[in-house]
């Protein structure tokens, strides 16, 4: 009787699964040609077109575009281990235990409280155009690097209260647990806390490095013609938008890949979690 | 069940959304683009943005000497100029055309249109729009250009005492870290005809560039001539012209922006060729503009 209930249970499950497939395709479909249908019956869809979607102008800045994306990349690669490293020190430091750190954990909440409400273009200008005129003698005057600086200050303050709110996730008693067995507290943190924290805010982190990717293009407001700036100066060159459609193509180019990578890992640890728990 | 109920909703809604879409198409009127309006340009019968009122756009800020009358209105903050005051070249420009077209001062509205709306597709918030903007044939396929009303050279200024004021050559300058501003023809002139060996920077405003310079981050700033004399000359204290360059083929010249296939071509076509036949133009270029002819051509 068991058996019959199940295998009824199971067709009656495939062909509802079967339908509801059929019925996400075809309300995808519709939806997406009726959207399709609005944008291209509107009144200015033609002039929207030739502005925005402009093919030989897609084909005439995708080069040069492409070549000054390279400069966005490379600022986000180096500024996203800086970043990695110095927020993982921040967090570490706010978590410090005891009424001796007060003063360290004061700084590091003052840090993550200013940095993450100044608006990043105000930093960037602060840092691109105001550390030059301090005129420091050993101090850059290259406003990638500057600009750089500014988002690698601004991000590790998200990140550090993405690392701290793994931090806090595990459980008191790993750390009890870890004490009792005679670890030290920084081995209790690198060893035991550390590597359950990070691997847990792994799809947080992603979501952040994306931001910041698209933030390297913030640095334009300080001369370097990254590819935002390119697309700025063909846009206006020529009167047409194209040039900004191909400088997001790259962005989502990049993005899309990190952003599947995140839902996977999302996917990943809930089915973990959910491991012991399935009936 | 649901599902099912949620996809037919999806329809009807997609349905009466596009159904709207097509009603507004056919509804909207568009006046006719025919030039045929090119004898009467009386303002009553213009299709101006507010019917009998002209409305200008220019760039906020509005920078000297095309702009000169000191902060006001909307222009405020330090450098920025009111067009009210109909003082500068641009802003003499602009009333001296809209006084042609049969508009008196009190008729005439400015609007602040950003470099990037004055070609945006669609529905424009001025009738014309001047801010130093060279005419392209490129250009030309998204907007309406009027006759030109200038023609400028291009120039680089320097902070005095710098080793790129010695410059007498193009190939003088290949070596130096060079500034403009986005929205320029500047860009493309540096990196065509200069062709540094370093990478340009191009800035969102002139004061940007500015203080760039000043900081030693770039050692030139590339500006049209008349902005030139007007940054040595007040912006940027112990600062040079270090000298201009040859007239592009075809050369940098100036018109007014209108959207494209405005009604209102021809009038301000016949209004900037009345003022250039009239001595209008070049009395004003005289007035606001310096005409110091000793600057130096780099070749």
């Amino acid at each position: 009787m068991n058996g019959a209930n199940g295998s009824d249970r199971a067709r009656r499950g495939s062909l509802l699964q079967i339908s509801s497939v059929w019925v996400a395709v075809a309300s995808t479909v519709v939806v997406f040609a009726a959207l399709a249908l609005i944008i291209v019956n509107a009144p200015g869809w033609p002039k929207v077109k030739h502005a925005f979607f402009d093919p030989a102008e897609f084909r005439a800045y995708f080069g040069t575009i492409g070549h000054a994306f390279v400069l966005n990349i490379k600022i986000f690669l180096v500024a996203e281990v800086l970043i990695l490293t110095l927020a993982m020190v921040l967090a570490v430091l706010r978590s410090l235990p005891g009424p001796v750190f007060l003063p360290i954990r004061l700084l590091a909440i003052g840090y993550t409280d200013l940095f993450r409400g100044i608006p990043t273009i105000l930093l960037v200008l602060l840092f691109g155009f105001g550390i030059p005129t301090l005129q420091l003698s050993h101090v850059t005057r290259d406003p990638v690097y500057l600009g750089a600086a500014a988002l690698v200050v601004i991000y590790t303050a998200y990140v550090s209260e993405v690392y701290r709110a793994g931090i806090d996730s595990v459980h008191p008693s790993q750390e009890a647990a870890a004490r009792s067995l005679g670890l030290t507290r920084g081995q209790t943190m690198q060893t035991v806390i550390l590597p359950q924290a990070v691997r847990r805010v792994i799809p947080p982190l992603l979501n952040d490095f994306i931001g910041l990717q698209k933030d390297t293009a913030l640095i334009s407001v300080l001369g370097p013609v990254e590819a935002l700036q390119r697309a700025n100066l063909g846009s206006a060159s020529e009167f047409n938008y194209t040039p900004y459609v191909v400088a997001a193509f790259f962005f989502v180019l990049i993005t899309v890949p990190q952003a599947r990578l995140t839902d996977w890992l999302i996917a990943r640890d809930r089915k973990r979690q959910m491991a012991g728990g399935r009936v | 069940m649901i599902n099912k109920l949620l996809a037919v909703a999806f329809v009807a809604l997609a349905l009466a959304a596009s159904g709207c879409g097509s009603s507004s198409s056919s509804s909207s009127s568009t006046p006719p683009a025919s030039s045929g309006g090119a004898a009467d340009c009386s303002p009553a019968s213009l299709h101006t943005l507010t019917s009998g009122k002209l409305t200008i756009g220019t760039d906020n800020p509005a920078y000297s000497p095309y702009y000169t009358g000191g902060p006001g209105h909307d222009w405020s903050g330090k450098y920025n100029n009111d067009p009210y005051t109909g003082k500068g070249f641009e802003a003499a420009v602009a009333y001296a055309v809209a006084e042609k077209m049969g508009f008196t001062k009190d008729q005439v509205t400015w609007a602040v249109t950003h470099f990037d709306q004055s070609f945006a597709p669609g529905p424009k918030n001025f009738d014309f729009y001047l801010a130093q903007v060279s005419i392209r044939p490129k250009r030309a396929e998204n907007v309406d250009f009027s006759l030109p009303y200038y023609r400028a050279n291009q120039a680089v200024v320097a902070l005095k005492g710098t080793p790129i004021t010695s410059a007498t050559t193009l190939a003088d300058l290949k070596q130096y870290k060079l500034g403009t501003q986005v929205g320029t023809t500047s860009y493309d002139f540096i990196t065509g005809t200069i062709q540094p060996s370093q990478q340009p920077s191009a800035f969102n405003t002139t004061n940007d560039a500015i203080h760039a310079l000043q900081a030693g981050q770039i050692d030139g700033i590339v500006v049209d001539l008349p902005t030139a004399f007007y940054m040595t000359a007040v912006q940027i204290p112990k600062s040079t012209v270090v000298g201009q360059f040859p007239t592009s083929p075809g050369g940098d010249q100036w018109g007014l922006v209108m959207t494209k296939d405005s009604p209102l071509k021809a009038c301000v076509d016949k209004a900037v060729s009345a003022l250039t036949a009239d001595g209008t133009l070049a009395k004003l270029q005289k007035t606001w503009l310096s005409d110091k002819v000793s600057t130096p051509v780099l070749q």
